[in-house]
């Protein structure tokens, strides 16, 4: 009798495993980034002229930074979900606008400063359009800020805290259920210390 | 004569086809020959973040052009293989491995199978000398014998 029931235990033991498995999603890929510093960057911002941003010019706030670009199609469903949270002010959000002038398109080989500029306005347009949670959001032209922070899908979402250290990244559309149950939490407790 | 049609058809599309991707695949050979050769050997090495199962080598996403400039302008400055590998490994973690290092977390990746093995073996082992044990012949009593030598020769 007990024998029979082998064959039907491991099988249920293998439909676990696989229902593990089939929930789990194989693109979030842990960053060994959690724990570290945010790596530096000096970059334009969106407004015009030679307005930089850094992350030190952070020090001593928790903040966020959000990966995004208007070519984005996931950055659209999460965009009017960043502009609820920012109307709340909780937490400073800044935009990393990853690039913007894509290879295949035609501006793509023009002089740097064209393409800033052309980046930048079509950045504007879209945040008009949209809604601006951001205080303020850089231009990452050509994405190498984006391999230091081991972006490989647009959007993502950071959570940094006072001393400047990584301490949460989200790969994809942030939800109202994310916001509420993970980061929020994450935020007040990291405001705390 | 539809067959023949379609014949033609196919032979069409499959050289169109073909110098299509042969087209593709010549253009990544840049100035230096040297360099390409050592940037194919890292990178086939590497796993492409966007489409998992493709090493950055053959990779046609975008992220994977990125990252093979970026591995290029490394080798330019005379990093060596292992420091390259580190730079992504520090970025993308152990994902973009695609032969991880040993190391404690590593060890059930690493040894998990052959230990899956080991155990395979002995359940096998153990089941195998179950199965003798009851294959073995049963001694017959003599009431048996005596009943079995009166069925045969009826």
């Amino acid at each position: 009798m007990k024998k029979v029931l082998i064959p039907l235990v491991l099988f249920f033991g293998l439909v676990a495993f696989l229902a593990v498995g089939l929930k789990r999603d194989p693109r979030e890929i842990p960053s060994p980034l959690l724990g570290k510093p945010a790596p530096h960057f000096t970059l334009f911002t969106l407004d015009q002229g030679d307005t930089k941003f850094s992350p030190a010019d952070m020090q001593g706030q928790v903040w966020m930074l959000n990966v995004w670009a208007t070519w984005c199609v996931a950055c659209r469903e999460e965009h009017p979900v960043l502009v609820a949270f920012s109307e709340k002010n909780q937490v400073p959000i800044v935009g990393l606008s990853y690039k913007e002038i894509q290879p295949q398109d035609p501006a793509y080989k023009s002089p740097f400063d064209e393409k800033l500029k052309l980046a930048r306005e079509r950045s504007q347009v879209w945040l008009k359009r949209h809604g601006n949670p951001y205080v303020t959001s850089v231009m990452d032209m050509d994405g190498r800020v984006g391999i230091n922070y081991g972006v490989y899908g647009v959007p993502e979402t950071y959570v940094i805290d006072k001393a400047g250290v990584i301490r949460y990244k989200f790969v994809g559309a942030v939800t109202p259920a994310l916001l509420a149950e993970k980061i929020l939490p994450l935020i007040s407790e990291l405001n705390k210390s | 004569m539809k067959r023949v049609v379609l014949n033609a058809v196919l032979a069409v599309s499959i050289v169109l086809f073909a110098s299509v991707s042969v087209g593709r695949e010549a253009v990544p050979m840049a100035e230096d020959p040297k360099l390409e050769a050592r940037l194919v050997d890292i990178s086939q090495e590497l796993r492409c973040l966007v489409c998992q199962n493709e090493s950055l080598a053959s990779s046609h996403a975008e992220l994977a052009d990125d990252l093979r400039q970026e591995v290029r302008e490394l080798i330019r400055s005379g990093k060596s293989d292992q420091e390259i590998k580190d730079f992504l490994v520090a970025r993308y973690g152990d994902f973009v491995l695609y032969r991880p290092e040993v190391k404690p977390l590593t060890w059930v990746l690493w040894f998990g199978p052959f230990l899956l093995l080991v155990i395979a073996a002995i359940f096998l082992g153990v089941y195998l000398r179950q199965r003798r044990a009851l294959a073995a012949p049963a001694a017959m009593s003599d009431d048996e014998r005596e009943r079995a030598k009166q069925l045969l020769k009826g």
